[in-house]
């Protein structure tokens, strides 16, 4: 037979908390040739990773294999018994995981975990083991080669795991390795090391790939073919160049026109600009830990951040994790009081402490966070949640605030029959959507966005980006816009703040992206972000000098 | 990385020690609050004031608690657990066979206990959701909820009364073979046995299972591993430190706790020794029981925490 992989009218069914039987999977096909890469896209939940594991004949708790055929190298994995499967696993089929961090065991070094493979099936002695891992380590390009194995997995980096954990499934010599979201949880820069690592070991060694992942930019790179997938189902296959340039299913240019977001006009924003700065932050100061004889705190997050938001205008902060831009939104806020700097807001000097605010300061500064779900109280109705800041800030009771809830849910494009639901009745979108209704409820001039859009899905992002620049020429409102995906930034903001180890780095307007005069970290930052032209990634060149000064691989 | 562990543990001990002294504090002063005036008792209904005030001011009572304390503490620190009340006789010598009794007991019990409860707590959690999972848990939570009388009651009736094949009471001073220790400890391990490894099981399944939910355990599946390689190389390990927890509290029950054991057996142990002295009003030896308790309870919690501490890879 000429395929690796067969899989046949796979179909996977879920016992949901109430013990009804769903199926997830609904009837998938799909072949997958000796050396091919195959990814299968979509949002979360539309099955891509369950049906990934298949291919181990595994299933996560709760799940089963109802029917279809799984076919491995000419042994069907779903007939197979599971001592059989175990056999199968980490041999012909490997896994790579989407958070290396999670899947180390903390309590073994990493060269144990990575030659257990060869342990558990018998495969060479101990001493070539540690010699082939030592190879592949050095292949993945990792820093030290010979030791790194030695240490434990805390002691190394995200991006250096991830790749560890790419060791750990072709030490087996693997004939499909399946990657599940390998590069979701890395920042941008380290992501490019890990996708090229990825890429040329996969190559060397002609391994088929199943490519799991929500990001057509990423997939774009490294698949030879792409599966969409939406609601268990198949949406469309092609050759990568098809999808990106050619889709036919609705599904694909949805997900494509989610990717390229349009920017916010020049003249929109000039329309409602104002010469007089909405809030202005002068040489901020913020960290955590234990104050030191000098009044800073002993970890600094924020060191001399300045920056000035005008009426109606749009501030971006982009940076990689760890630079300090939310807690840029948290000293703002005044939920992390700052040690240091001024805050001005509508001319007036704001304290450091929100308690020490008035609460017209309040409520003219709100803040949205990143996660509805842990931003939004589980016990309480939509009602409740809009009712809080309508009774606070307003006083508004009874009939009155039921008409103005129905208002907010109206703005943010939500149903009036939401408003009795209880936040984990509704999806993430709307989620979000209830959260940003709830700074709205205060009539806000200025709104601090966390990072809103990074756990949506990018169709639904997109919706949210939208919403935000239609609710924002309605009232006149101003948003800083915190995020690490370029993209999104570039959509909503007339500005971009590009922020480092808690410095400001440079601002600047979206036109001004790409130029040569940039400072080279954003050069580097702006470089870094995927396109979905598929020859990006090898026609990327980046000064190595810079890569060794910004990244902390 | 070493002396981060070195002074996390000397730490540890340190707070052992505050907590110790912190409880004998309560232990004398407690103690002191007991209603009645220890001369007077002494020397019964038919003694004049005299006397009381005389044998008050021999034995310090006058004093004010402060000192009292003091000296007590001091003494305890030299080894001088002073002398008994009720019978003029050393604490120590009071204490000494009883304490070495309550331990053969507490030790022998540990020796079934412990390997059993990881036993059945691994397997169980290795086999979650099975019918042998659900049995275990069933009898582990009927276990918990019957009290020990009942278990050494219904134990006596049955081994001793109608089978009549182990003695119904326990006389651990005249054990002369193997098979005569097996005899007289049989019972009272048994019991014993049972109302610590209920809670063992528990904590050490619920332990296993969450480590088994990581995403480690489901990589090392992933990779081929078999069951029992999952649990001892990724699970085990990093459910250490709770279990070892859970063990400790449990284990602490058999120095003070054993009480009602003691006295169904009629076992010569520290626990039962401790009731007598309520009983007949004699301080000195119910604060030094009260104080060898807390000690064991402290030696064994702070156990588990530097185990714990010594299985964190992120200390190593």
């Amino acid at each position: 037979m000429s395929q690796l992989v067969e899989i046949r009218d796979l179909k996977v069914a879920a016992k949901t908390d109430a013990g009804r039987t769903v199926e997830i999977i609904k009837g998938v096909s799909f072949d997958i040739a000796p050396g091919e890469i195959v990814a299968l896209i979509g949002e979360s939940g539309s099955g891509k990773t369950t049906i990934a594991l298949t291919l181990m004949g595994y299933t996560r708790t709760g799940c089963r294999i109802s029917g279809g055929s799984v076919t491995v190298d000419g042994q069907d994995m779903v007939q197979l018994s599971e001592k059989d499967r175990a056999d199968v696993r980490g041999t012909k089929v490997a896994y790579v995981p989407q958070s290396a961090a999670a899947a180390f065991n903390p309590a073994a070094t990493i060269m144990d975990q990575v030659i257990e493979v060869t342990r558990i099936h018998g495969l060479m002695p101990v001493d070539a083991a540690r010699t082939l891992a030592v190879e592949l380590f050095r292949a993945l390009s990792l820093p030290n080669p010979d030791t790194i194995g030695d240490r434990y997995p805390h002691q190394v980096s995200g991006g250096q795991l991830q790749r560890l954990s790419a060791a750990m499934a072709l030490i087996g010599q693997p004939k499909v390795v399946i990657f599940d979201e390998p590069t979701t949880a890395l920042d941008v820069t380290t992501q490019i090391e890990v996708l090229r690592a990825f890429k040329s070991v996969m190559r060397k060694n002609g391994i088929a790939g199943v490519y799991v992942s929500h990001d057509l930019a990423v997939v774009a790179q490294i698949a030879d073919r792409i599966l969409v997938l939406r609601g268990g189902e198949v949406q469309e296959v092609g050759s990568t160049d098809q999808i990106l340039h050619r889709p036919q299913h609705a599904y694909t240019r949805q997900l494509l026109g989610a990717f390229e977001p349009v920017p916010r006009s020049p003249a929109e924003a000039a329309r409602v600009a104002d010469l007089h700065p909405l809030l202005e932050v002068d040489h901020l100061v913020a960290g955590y830990g234990p104050l030191q004889s000098d009044g800073m705190p002993l970890v600094r997050a924020l060191n001399s951040v300045s920056l000035s938001v005008h009426r109606g205008r749009n501030l971006g902060i982009i940076g990689e994790s760890g630079c300090g831009k939310s807690t840029l939104a948290r000293a703002i806020a005044g939920i992390l009081p700052r040690k240091g700097g001024n805050i001005v807001f509508n001319g007036r000097e704001l304290a450091a402490d929100a308690r020490h605010r008035s609460r017209e300061e309040l409520r003219d500064l709100q803040i949205v966070f990143q996660y509805a779900d842990t931003a939004l109280n589980p016990a309480k109705s939509i009602e409740e949640l809009l009712g809080r800041p309508l009774a606070f800030y307003h006083g508004l009771k009874g009939k009155a605030r039921d008409q103005r809830v129905e208002q907010l849910l109206d703005m943010v494009h939500l149903p009036k029959s939401v408003r009795h639901r209880r936040a984990s009745e509704l999806s993430g979108g709307q989620k979000q959507r209830v959260n940003f209704a709830r700074a709205l409820a205060a009539e806000p001039k200025l709104i601090l966005c966390d990072e809103i859009t990074s756990a949506l899905d990018t169709v639904v992002a997109a919706a949210v980006i939208e919403l935000l620049k239609e609710l924002q020429r309605e009232l006149g409102l101003s948003y800083i816009f915190i995020s690490h995906d370029l993209s999104v930034v570039e959509a909503i903001c007339d500005e971009i703040m590009v922020m480092y180890a808690g410095e400001k780095v440079e601002q600047l307007t979206p036109s001004d992206i790409g130029r040569a005069e940039n400072h080279p970290y954003s050069r580097l930052l702006f470089s870094s972000t995927p396109k979905l032209d598929p020859g990006w990634l090898d026609s990327l060149e980046q000064d190595p000098e810079l890569v060794r000064a910004y990244c902390r691989r | 990385m070493k002396s981060q562990v070195l002074s996390l543990i000397a730490g540890r001990l340190g707070i052992a020690v505050i907590t110790l002294l912190i409880v004998s504090f309560a232990v004398f002063f407690a103690t002191s609050m007991l209603p009645g005036d220890t001369a007077s008792i002494l020397l019964g209904q038919a003694a004049t004031p005299e006397a009381v005030a005389g044998l008050r001011k021999a034995m310090h009572l006058d004093d004010p608690a402060i000192f009292r304390y003091g000296r007590w503490l001091l003494g305890l620190l030299t080894g001088d657990f002073g002398t008994s009340y009720a019978n003029g006789r050393p604490i120590m010598d009071l204490i000494g066979g009883r304490l070495i009794n309550t331990l053969k007991l507490a030790a022998v019990t540990t020796l079934f206990a412990v390997p059993l409860s990881l036993f059945l707590g691994i397997t169980s959690a290795m086999l979650r959701g099975s019918l042998y999972d659900r049995v275990v848990t069933l009898c582990t939570i009927g276990l918990i909820s019957i009290p020990e009388f009942m278990v050494a009651t219904t134990a006596v009736l049955i081994f001793s009364v109608s089978l009549g094949w182990l003695p119904a009471l326990a006389f651990a001073n005249e054990v002369h073979s193997l098979g005569e220790l097996l005899r007289v400890f049989a019972m009272p391990v048994i019991t014993l046995t049972f109302v610590v490894s209920a809670q063992m099981i528990r904590m050490t399944r619920a332990a296993v299972v969450e480590t088994l939910n990581t995403p480690y355990a489901e990589m090392a599946l992933l990779k081929g591993a078999s069951r029992g390689r999952i649990v001892m190389r990724h699970a085990l390990p990093n459910a250490l430190g709770p279990i070892a927890n859970a063990m400790a509290l449990s284990l602490s029950y058999l120095l003070g706790g054993v009480i009602i054991v003691e006295t169904i057996f009629n076992y010569p142990g520290v626990a039962k020794l401790m009731v007598d002295a309520v009983a007949t009003r004699d301080l000195p030896l119910i604060q030094t029981c009260a104080m060898i308790f807390c000690l064991g309870f402290l030696v064994l919690t702070t156990i588990a925490d530097i185990i714990a501490i010594l299985a964190n890879p992120r200390l190593r």
